[in-house]
């Protein structure tokens, strides 16, 4: 059984709140195409479970096969900064096609957030403590690729549709339960 | 499953193909720790490829000085193709002909399928096996085991 090694703290991205029964962790990658696909999946099942899920992202970008998944991330941090974390996250993900350096400065423009001070975080990777932090936790976690996810700490290995979720979440609700 | 070579083994020699031209072998890659990852095939789905994953921890195998290369019976020039399209910056070596006898010599391969088995090994500056993993060969087993092993040989270099 393979375990988060990192449990949920005070600098993640956390969607919930400590009472809900599930939390969710995904090591996500921006460009990645199966995390774009799990992006709708996990809106589904937040709707589903509603107050009973927490969420929490966390960033593996794959900078060496996605070209913009780190600036992508890099963006992300930039408006969490600005309080707007989710809103980039999800346009991101909304967006994800399209995905590159001009879509990007597009959706900060869209959030009202100083998208003139990208290029140069971009440059300096200014957030890149934080996204590194994200990925070596994932790392010693056992994150084999993205997207992973753990369900109260315990990696989740079977298929990324919201049907197998759902049931893998139920079943721990009900030994919860 | 097969049955690979365990802690404490002296690994066997090889001298495989990186590039036409260019091979490697297991005496040129000691005097520090090396990590050999066999696998069944390059080409296998990106975002949750194992070399993938590998090349981009790469400066972490780094800091316990550790190489690394990746096996497969892929011929070179398949690797070659694969090591770019993918921007790998480390070796993928050839087990290519005979067919799998590196691979078989450390008990990593796969007769059913004629592939390599996705099999771990970390070895010890001085050829040693310090660790061994053979994972189900449809799951990529990620590199928590392969940095809990590197620790642990640094740990006892330091105090011998």
């Amino acid at each position: 059984m393979t375990t988060l090694k990192a449990a949920v703290n005070g600098d993640d991205h956390i969607q919930g709140t400590e009472k809900a029964l599930v939390t969710l962790v995904e090591y996500g990658d921006y460009e990645c195409p199966h995390c774009g696909r799990a992006y709708y999946i996990i809106k589904k099942l937040q709707n589903h479970f509603g107050a009973q899920l927490r969420f929490v992202f966390r960033n593996f970008p794959l900078t060496q096969i996605h070209s913009y998944a780190e600036p992508a991330a890099e963006t992300a941090e930039f408006a969490s900064e600005h309080n707007k974390f989710w809103e980039m996250h999800d346009l991101i993900y909304e967006n994800q096609e399209d995905l590159n350096e001009t879509l990007l400065l597009e959706l900060a423009e869209r959030l009202k957030i100083p998208a003139k001070q990208l290029p140069e975080i971009w440059e300096q990777k200014k957030y890149a403590p934080k996204i590194k932090k994200d990925f070596m936790s994932g790392v010693r976690s056992g994150v084999n690729g993205t997207p992973t996810f753990f369900i109260n700490g315990i990696r989740y290995d079977g298929p990324a549709s919201f049907e197998d979720l759902v049931m893998a979440i139920e079943a721990i609700e009900a030994n919860i339960g | 499953m097969s049955k690979i070579l365990s802690p404490g083994t002296k690994a066997p020699e090889f001298e495989l193909n990186v590039t036409a031209d260019q091979t490697l072998s297991l005496s040129e890659l000691l005097g520090n720790p090396l990590i050999i990852a066999f696998y069944p095939a390059d080409w296998s789905p990106v975002c949750s490829d194992q070399m993938v994953l590998y090349n981009e921890i790469i400066s972490e195998f780094r800091k316990y000085k550790a190489n690394l290369v990746g096996i497969s019976v892929d011929s070179y020039w398949c690797h070659a193709a694969f090591a770019k399209h993918s921007h790998l910056h480390f070796p993928l070596l050839a087990d290519f002909e005979p067919k799998g006898r590196v691979a078989k010599q450390f008990g990593a391969y796969r007769d059913k399928s004629g592939t390599c088995e996705r099999a771990l090994f970390v070895i010890d500056k001085n050829g040693i096996i310090a660790w061994s993993y053979l994972s189900p060969v449809g799951e990529n087993p990620g590199a928590d085991g392969i940095l809990e092993a590197l620790e642990e040989l640094q740990k006892k270099e330091a105090r011998v």
